[in-house]
């Protein structure tokens, strides 16, 4: 799946942004490889949130550069990012909340394949079809036509990535997708959106807190420590060792002790 | 939050599974024994007329306020729109006085002003887009009452001598032909805006109220979005200028106050901001018993519209569409 | 240049003692404003009214103080006394009655609750004064005028004007400094601006808080309209202008700043006043301008600060 011969997708080099005295990015450096998928790790706070919000034009970094497809990205607009293939999901799902899950995905779609229409519906046949194809791949065409105010964690976890992929990225940029989520349903979420995003073959970068998670779906892995990645590498190594484990996983099994703050996946 | 106006889930538009079709049905049915019904009323009570075309003219200004409901925005300033397309008819009817000339110039005016106020007030939302509105208009109401030489102040200017096609009809045929403009430009309106809000910049204009991030993360401009909604509120608020002016003939600052804003979002809060049907519903209401109360209470005029308006929002927040809606569906079911 | 302002010097002396007089009582009713909304976040559209309000009560209660033969100080008496009344009598049953069921919910519906109110309120003076001018200069007449040197000229101007309506201004400024920041009730009001959940939690009783603030913030509207009636006479409408243009000044200032209102009032203050002697016609039109000037380039204000939103 990975191809690491072909130039990365996405190059962080020297990236750094402080709020007041907080460095949330500290000398960010990042390549991201075409076709992988690579986990972020790290403690509230560390900067991870930042990396994305950096990524996709949230917000403008103080240095450094990003090129994406080796061209500079920086200063652009949100939506200017998005149009270049970078999409992204967020925290806190953001749908829109008084229409229903199809009608949040077909104006997806509609973003993508033409908003500006003023008099046909939005809810044509070809974009209803393509909005209800893409629904059942997410396993959502159950809940269609409930509104997206309605739906459990798990399933707006999941309307909030089938947006994002609606528009066809090459890079989605994932913030914990599964925090929330029931622990029950955890790994089926991890599994349709693995599966959906390979077939689509979409580089993706998650946010994620669940060590299993991230041993099982993941290329490879970058631990966040104070605004700076302190290990990269494939999970296997990286979680093998000591620091990562005393530093990250360390809290996560044990609730915190170290007296880093606590990681947002210990409720999982 | 069910009783905020634009969130009754009645109300919507949309196609839902199983009662879209009636709905839909329903508004068409209901639009067609309205229309009936009211050139059946100008043609049995003809001092009735001249009412029913500015409540017309009064209900295509609305569905302006309506659009912007969508996006969860007040305008307290629509009014300048009107009074725009109402000067244009003024200034232009001695040397222009051909009322299909007037009718398009006047809304193409507005819809100029629209785009550069537009320009202005779309980057703001909520306190800030209503109250700049508000602000906007009072300028030109000020200016429409101070610059004297050009716009005769408060006394207004009178407009005479309309032709319509080139022909100068007796005064009956001329009020017949306004009441039938306005209604047909009403209709005409009426469907424009139930597609636009069905149409993906429609439902976009909705998204502006619940996520706006989301949009501009989807690569969609927001105000854009809601640039496009305020000029063509804009164009609408123009054309119902025109058939004001046209109809009563007289055309004062008044038109740009703030009470005549303060109208235009009451009776789009009476009218229920569900439907494209609410604004003509609550136009035709409201001057209706303004005919008959409005003399006998002129200086208590305001305080009932804000006592109405009150209850409307905390009591009936789907105005009269939402209530007879409600009823039908209930009783059809 | 200096043939024009020796030619228009006097009409610019004018403007500005004119402009600081018109800037202190803008300041006192945009700051009450602020106030509101920075503990109820809802921006008040009879805040205008009340002002209005406050005018016509001073002017009928100095006129009843005159009538039954009370010295002539007690017109002052009159004015503040207009003010408190009005609102205690009518900041209580506006937001217990109709803002408390708004709070939480859409900014678009609480505006349209407040511009219902201001509908009713704006008739509710009518009823009650009339359609006629209302006025009562006796106590900005009573302390006569003072000879302000000017270049070589000298502009008589009112004392009530050069002296109480700044000065009072200013005393409200320090004042409302000193509450906020030393005085246990104007903590907690701070603190509830800041988090109201926080401060919820910590058991300040947000119920009472945001009475006392709107009450207080009526009051201070009243205030502005009550030193406002002695140098003008009222009639209907002034509701509706006081509340654009308190609204340009809090707008230009960034909402809920309130030193910052001090600083856009005399901006805002002596441009109106300027423009009302050099072009009149423009005398409305002025304040706006010089709003939306600063939106353009700071859409936060002058001294706002922009909220960036966590996604």
């Amino acid at each position: 799946m990975r191809t690491p011969d072909a130039p990365p997708l996405l190059s962080a080099r020297g990236l750094r942004l402080a709020f007041g005295g907080v460095k949330a990015a500290d000398g960010i450096d990042l390549d991201v490889l075409q076709g992988e998928f690579l986990a972020i790790i790290g403690p509230n706070g560390a900067g991870k949130t930042t990396f994305i919000n950096m990524t996709t034009g949230y917000l403008a970094p103080q240095g450094g550069s990003i090129a994406y497809q080796g061209q500079s990205i920086l200063g652009l607009r949100p939506r200017q990012i998005v149009r270049r293939g970078i999409g992204r999901s967020f925290q806190l799902p953001q749908l829109f909340t008084e229409h229903t899950v199809l009608e949040n995905a077909a104006l997806a779609v509609a973003a993508r394949a033409g908003i500006w229409s003023p008099f046909r519906r939005l809810l044509r046949p070809e974009w209803q079809e393509e909005a209800e194809a893409l629904l059942e791949r997410f396993g959502l065409l159950s809940v269609a036509h409930a509104r997206a105010d309605a739906l459990n964690e798990g399933a707006r976890k999941l309307a909030d990535i089938a947006m994002a992929v609606a528009l066809e990225p090459r890079l989605l940029l994932m913030d914990e997708p599964t925090s929330g989520v029931a622990a029950t349903e955890k790994m089926k979420v991890v599994e349709t959106l693995v599966r959906v995003l390979r077939q689509a073959g979409v580089t993706a970068v998650f946010v994620e807190h669940d060590m299993d998670v991230v041993a099982r779906f993941a290329d490879r892995v970058a631990v966040w420590s104070q605004g700076r990645i302190a290990a990269l590498g494939p999970p296997a190594e990286v979680l093998a060792d000591p620091r990562v484990r005393r530093e990250v996983i360390g809290i996560e099994a044990a609730g915190a002790p170290s007296g880093l703050p606590a990681g947002g996946g210990g409720h999982a | 939050m069910s009783n905020t106006p634009a969130r009754h889930p009645s109300a919507s538009s949309l196609p839902r599974l199983g009662g879209a079709a009636r709905g839909a049905g329903l508004e068409m049915a209901l639009t067609l024994i309205g229309a009936l019904a009211l050139i059946l009323i100008a043609w049995a009570a003809p001092w009735l007329r001249f009412v029913l075309t500015i409540a017309l003219a009064k209900g295509i200004a609305v569905l302006g306020i309506l659009l912007l409901l969508r996006a969860g925005q007040v305008s307290f300033g629509h009014a300048m729109f009107l009074a725009t397309g109402a000067y244009t008819v003024a200034f232009l009817a001695p040397s222009v006085p051909e009322a299909l000339i007037l009718l398009p110039l006047g809304g193409a005016l507005a819809l100029g002003l629209g785009l550069v106020v537009g320009l202005f007030v779309v980057r703001y939302r909520d306190i800030f887009f209503g109250m700049l509105n508000l602000a906007l208009s009072m300028v030109l109401y000020s200016l429409l009452e101070k610059l004297y030489s050009l716009t005769k102040g408060t006394d207004g200017i009178r407009v005479a001598g309309l032709t319509f096609a080139g022909q100068s009809p007796p005064r009956e045929t001329q009020e017949w032909l306004m009441f039938g403009l306005a209604l047909g430009l009403a209709l005409v309106f009426g469907l424009l805006v139930r597609a636009y809000l069905a149409s993906p910049m429609g439902q976009a204009l909705k998204g502006i109220k619940t996520r706006e991030t989301r949009l501009e993360f989807m690569g969609v401009p927001a105000r854009r979005v809601l640039l496009f909604a305020y000029a063509f509120s804009a164009l609408m608020g123009g054309v119902a200028g025109t058939l004001v002016a046209m109809t009563s003939r007289h055309v004062t600052p008044l038109l740009a106050y703030w009470t005549s804003s303060g109208e235009l979002v009451f009776i789009a809060i009476l009218g229920g901001a569900g439907s494209a049907l609410g604004p003509f519903l609550g136009a035709v209401a409201f001057e209706l018993v303004r005919v008959y109360a409005a003399a006998q209470l002129a200086d208590a005029w305001q305080m009932i519209l804000g006592a109405v308006l009150l209850g409307v929002i905390l009591f009936a927040p789907g105005g009269v569409w939402g209530i007879l809606s409600a009823r039908l569906k209930g009783r059809a079911a | 240049m200096t043939e024009w302002v020796s030619e228009n010097g006097l009409l610019l002396g004018l403007a500005l003692l004119d402009g600081l007089a018109y800037a202190a009582l803008v300041f006192l009713v945009a700051v009450g404003l602020n106030l509101v909304f920075g503990v109820l976040r809802i921006v008040n559209v009879a805040h205008g009214s009340l002002f209005a309000i406050g005018a016509y009560a001073a002017a009928s209660l100095g006129l009843f103080f005159a009538a039954s033969g009370l010295p002539p100080w007690a017109g002052y008496v009159a004015l503040l006394l207009a003010a408190a009344l009005t609102g205690l009598v009518l900041g209580p049953p506006i937001e217990k009655l109709v803002l408390r069921r708004v709070y939480g919910h859409e900014q678009s519906l609480q505006l349209l609750v407040t511009f219902a109110l201001f509908m009713i309120l704006e008739d509710v003076q009518k009823l009650v004064w009339g359609v006629q001018p209302v006025s009562n200069d006796t106590p900005m007449k009573l302390l006569g005028t003072v000879d302000v040197p000017f270049g070589e000229d000298v502009i008589p101007f009112t004392a009530y004007q050069l002296f109480v309506l700044p000065g009072l201004a200013v005393f409200t400024l320090l004042a409302l400094a000193w509450f906020l920041r030393r005085t246990l009730t104007g903590r907690v009001i701070v603190a509830v601006t800041t988090d109201k959940e926080a401060a919820m939690a910590m058991g300040i009783d947000a119920t009472r808080v945001t009475l006392l603030t709107f009450t207080f913030g009526a009051a201070l509207a009243a205030l502005g309209g009550a030193l406002a009636s002695p140098t003008t006479s009222l009639v209907p409408g002034v509701g509706a202008q006081t509340i654009v243009l308190s609204f340009a000044v809090v707008a230009t200032a960034g909402l809920g700043q309130i030193e910052g209102a001090a600083v856009s009032s005399l901006l805002i203050g002596l441009g109106r006043s300027v423009a009302v002697y050099f072009a009149p016609e423009f005398e409305v039109v002025v304040p706006y301008i010089i709003m939306v000037a600063v939106l353009l380039v700071r859409p936060q204000g002058l001294f706002g600060v922009l909220e960036t939103r966590r996604v």
